[in-house]
């Protein structure tokens, strides 16, 4: 047992009644990047700043970054794949256990993992101890220029600089779809499939973001999360992520678990 | 050597007594109560004179404000709303006549001032916390009146009118707001987090 497992084995794993979780299929992403887009749109993500800061931070600011995988083999058998990284959403998160604020914390029914920019004092402790790389850190402050500001949700707030950012499933898009459960009176713990669809699902023109909760049987993402070509990231960390992955090449799966670098 | 008289007498009594200090919590008492409280807060009156208590005779909240067909809660009425009954005069007051002339004719929207503006970083759900869900949950039986309810976080409508709008310099939020401790009061109860669907996760309440 490795030292990971061993400390993820204490770590207390919540019991949820549902869990929220994301199937992508490598196979269809062409790396697009329309999720991409639509996340920034949708979580008020500021246009990139023309002149990035020269201190060596992040280039931009994703809550969803798309990596290129390649097999590294010679032309006739090359392969490439796409792979859309969202916040994982840990079943036993790395980054909430060492947030000294609590600003980051896995305990609402549904297992999403929260970040509450009020609350966040951007030590970046969160950025260190996720192994995803999903976190990122607002190190200049968003400007949208004139007009632009219009198309700000209001939905979701607004992150001064100086806080850790990340994806959120479109937690907001949750609580709407609880509105809508509860003022038509069905249950907020049943919800239809797709009823709550981040904005990457809705957005991916391939359908290759599947979402849903992985514990209701009439979510497609049940059956395919327990698909025989599905895997996590890093599953050897034990973190248990609620974002699946599946594909059929060999080559791909196995990157998945970094045994390729 | 001089000793010193036990005797209290003069200003040396007043020191040894203690009365600097009762005079300065007084000071500090009527500083903390009556003064700074008056500095940070400025009175603002509503646009247009309105009043709940009028209204609220034959009417619920719900006639005004209510939840969308989404879940979603419409607060403030429009004044294509207010209009459905003061397209025309109702009473004789001079406020409805400049109403209906400044809104209503010239199809503006009022720019209310709204005691209950939450920051853009709070979420609160009026579908979660009405009349409805609760008679669904059963603990009150079928009787839950919805203007007391409505009355458990708002201000009682009949005394709203009378009290006067303040808001901070500081922040510019109403003194009504509610604040995290409010909205704590009943989440962070055992009890009721166990017989309701309420939560005490962060993002619960925060986006």
């Amino acid at each position: 047992m490795s030292l990971f497992q061993l400390n993820t084995a204490a770590m207390r794993t919540k019991d949820f009644k549902i869990k929220w979780g994301m199937v992508i299929d490598i196979d269809k992403c062409t790396g697009c990047g329309a999720c991409m887009v639509a996340c920034q749109a949708e979580n008020n993500l500021a246009p990139e700043a023309e002149a990035p800061p020269s201190d060596g931070g992040d280039e931009f600011m994703s809550w969803i970054r798309i990596y290129e995988l390649s097999n590294r083999k010679a032309f006739p058998h090359h392969d490439l794949a796409y792979l859309p990284l969202p916040c994982q959403h840990c079943a036993t998160p790395f980054c909430t256990g060492v947030c000294p604020v609590s600003a980051t914390e896995k305990t609402e029914e549904g297992g999403i993992v929260s970040q509450i920019y009020a609350r966040c004092t951007g030590c970046r402790y969160c950025m260190a101890a996720c192994p995803y790389h999903a976190r990122s850190f607002n190190r200049v402050a968003p400007v949208w220029p004139a007009g632009l500001d219009k198309i700000i949700s209001p939905d979701v707030s607004t992150r001064p600089r100086g806080v850790v950012e990340k994806c959120s499933f479109c937690h907001h898009r949750f609580m709407q779809a609880k509105n809508a459960a509860r003022n038509n009176a069905h249950s907020i713990y049943e919800l239809e499939d797709g009823d709550y669809n981040p904005a990457c699902a809705e957005s991916c023109p391939n359908g290759a973001i599947a979402f849903g909760d992985l514990l209701n049987k009439k979510h497609r993402v049940y059956a395919l999360s327990r698909a025989k070509n599905a895997f996590r990231l890093l599953e050897r960390l034990n973190a248990k992520p609620q974002v699946y992955y599946t594909s059929s090449r060999d080559w791909v799966r196995r990157a998945g678990d970094n045994h390729h670098a | 050597m001089p000793r010193r008289s036990l005797k209290p007498c003069g200003a040396a009594w007043c020191i040894s007594s203690g009365a600097p200090f009762v005079l300065g919590l007084i000071a500090a008492l009527i500083m903390c109560w009556w003064i700074i409280p008056a500095v940070f807060f400025v009175q603002k009156e509503q646009p247009v004179a309105f009043t709940h208590a009028s209204h609220i005779k034959n009417q619920n909240c719900a006639d005004c404000h209510f939840l969308r067909a989404d879940g979603s809660f419409s607060a403030i009425p429009s004044t294509e709303q207010c209009a459905s009954c003061h397209a025309d005069m109702q009473g004789t007051s001079a406020a409805e006549a400049g109403y209906i002339e400044s809104y209503v004719s010239a199809k503006k929207e009022v720019p209310w001032l709204i005691r209950q503006k939450q920051p853009a970083h709070v979420f609160f759900s009026h579908a979660a916390h009405n009349a409805d869900s609760c008679r669904q949950l059963g603990c009150h039986g079928e009787y839950v009146d919805e203007n007391a309810l409505c009355s458990t976080c708002h201000a009682d409508v009949s005394a709203l009118d009378t009290a006067p709008y303040l808001e901070n310099r500081l922040t510019g939020y109403s003194k009504d707001t509610m604040r995290m401790q409010d909205c704590k009061s009943c989440h962070a109860e055992q009890t009721h987090l166990e017989m309701t669907d309420a939560a005490l996760a962060c993002n619960t309440c925060h986006k």
